[in-house]
């Protein structure tokens, strides 16, 4: 009896040391961010643009730029991976045409980031001729976020119940209605958790974006879908390894406010999913 | 009791990939009655009950050979719409499936897609259906509130009750009251009785009592093939073939 209880202890201690060391690092790195990023956090270093050969200065542009490339990518990548997601689970059944998609979409998955940045400059830039540029950074940015958006608003789809779907045709309500009225509104919290998700994890993406829009600088910001931009993750290369002579806080600093941008949308993801998720039980 | 078909198989077969799941059934459902239909698990009896408003056509792999009559029109014929014929004979399922939104949004919800949009009307659908299912009384001060916060009993009667907003002949029932406890049975089993003067029900179940209870003639089914169809009271008192006897005696099923 003894030894199974002892056991029972043991293990469990075993998985709570486990659990505080995958935690470790995340604090590490939050930690180190902060204290070595916080110094740089001047009101002049969140408004104004780098001066100096961006020695000096802030990092408006690139927060601008971040962001501008974010709503861009939320713009291409949502409406086609939620789209694709419900053809393929609500319409287009089992055959070997989705089976075919289905297999791109998790190739896709596993391609490393710079590829789509050569990919988005070949096509876009080049053979397209659309010019280095905001637009270009998101198609590209939003073409790496598709896989995620796919398989998360497919997954999130196939977890609402067939007897919601067959109460809604048994009605009489058309597919389109049921996915429009019963299904969509059921899986939706869940589908703009995956989004946001990928979206913030597209926002941190440098390789993607420094073939296809950013810039090392630009004081201007951008007023047409066809400028080049700053941006955070490009700026943070660029000072690390092309500028010498930048100070250790500013790109500490640059780092921590892309962090918290990031933060910030999976901030938004969960409340976005727990304020739906109540107001369905209320 | 109608003497007059409102529903009507006529050598109705189906197959589901390779497996013949009906073997020619023929049965008539008489109008503003309750037929029962009983069988051991697997027999075909959910499947024949799907064929009656087509929602064997969202499975993938089911074919269907022979005549389904609604007021003598064949519901398979090309020309009819699976979306309008399910307005008419609507469905109620095994566990009570209410969608999460409000006890008012519910009902409303087969009115508003079949395009009612006034709220005068809409208001008075939901009422009027509410009452017809006897749930009314309990729910009339909490409409606004999640369908989900109310116990099985008043889902499966709220079902009900957002089938009978869409105004339908038939209303068939596929164990209503398999998830439910004696009481909220006894009183899914009173509306049954009342819904009876107004419309057409087909009702499956495995409760032999039940049959007994709520029908005017009952249907018994086995490997695919309707075995007897006779009046309740007959059936049970009386079968005529053999394997009839044995499954409401209990000896198998």
């Amino acid at each position: 009896m003894m030894n199974k209880r002892l056991k029972e202890k043991a293990g469990f201690g075993a998985l709570a040391v486990l659990t505080f060391l995958a935690v470790v690092p995340v604090l590490a790195i939050i930690g180190y961010l902060v204290w070595q990023g916080w110094p740089a956090l001047t009101w002049e270093f969140l408004t104004q643009p780098p001066r100096k050969f961006l020695t000096e200065g802030g990092i408006y542009p690139a927060i601008i730029g971040t962001l501008a490339l974010t709503v861009g990518t939320i713009m291409v990548a949502m409406p086609l991976g939620i789209g694709t997601a419900i053809y393929l689970v609500e319409y287009a059944g089992e055959n070997v045409f989705t089976k075919l998609i289905r297999i791109a979409i998790i190739n896709l998955a596993g391609v490393p980031s710079v590829v789509y940045g050569l990919f988005g400059m070949g096509m876009f830039v080049l053979t397209l001729g659309l010019g280095r540029s905001l637009a270009v950074g998101a198609l590209t940015l939003g073409i790496l976020t598709l896989p995620i958006i796919i398989s998360t608003a497919e997954e999130a789809l196939l977890a609402v119940p067939d007897s919601y779907r067959y109460a809604s045709l048994a009605l009489g309500a058309t597919k389109w209605q049921t996915v429009r009225r019963v299904v969509l509104p059921v899986a939706l919290p869940a589908i703009l958790t995956g989004t946001i998700l990928g979206i913030g994890r597209a926002a941190g993406e440098t390789a993607p974006i420094m073939f296809t829009a950013a810039v090392v600088y630009t004081p201007r910001l951008p007023d047409s879908i066809y400028d080049q931009v700053m941006a955070l993750p490009y700026h943070l290369y660029a000072i690390s390894t092309e500028v010498p002579n930048v100070s250790q806080h500013m790109a500490f600093g640059a780092a921590l406010v892309l962090l918290a941008i990031v933060g910030a949308m999976n901030l938004v993801a969960v409340v976005i999913r727990t304020r739906m998720r109540l107001k369905r039980l209320r | 009791m109608g003497d007059k078909n409102k529903m009507e198989t006529r050598n109705l077969n189906l197959y589901y990939k390779g497996f013949q799941a009906l073997i020619n059934v023929s049965f008539p459902v008489k109008e503003n009655t309750v037929t029962a239909l009983i069988g051991p698990s697997g027999c075909g009896k959910s499947t024949f009950l799907r064929t009656l408003n087509r929602m064997n056509d969202v499975i993938e792999g089911t074919r269907i050979k022979g005549e389904v009559l609604l007021d003598d029109e064949n519901i398979y014929d090309a020309e009819v719409d699976p979306v309008v014929l399910r307005k008419q004979v609507g469905m109620v399922f095994q566990r009570p499936n209410p969608f999460p939104m409000s006890i008012y949004d519910n009902i409303a919800y087969g009115p508003r897609i079949h395009g009612r949009k006034n709220k005068d009307e809409l208001n008075e659908i939901v009422e009027k259906s509410l009452q017809a299912a006897a749930l009314w009384d309990e729910v009339k001060d909490r409409l606004h509130k999640s369908a989900l916060g109310l116990s099985g009993g008043q889902q499966q009667r709220l079902v009900i009750a957002r089938v009978l907003a869409v105004d339908p002949q038939v209303i068939l029932m596929d164990e209503p009251a398999s998830a439910l406890d004696p009481i909220s049975t006894a009183k899914l089993e009173d509306l049954i009785h009342q819904l009876k003067s107004s419309y057409t029900i087909v009702i499956v179940t495995h409760n032999m009592q039940q049959a007994a209870r709520v029908s005017d003639f009952t249907g018994f089914f086995l490997n695919g093939e309707m075995i007897e169809y006779s009046v309740t009271n007959t059936m049970f008192t009386a079968p005529r073939i053999k394997q009839t006897e044995d499954y409401i005696t209990g000896r198998f099923g």
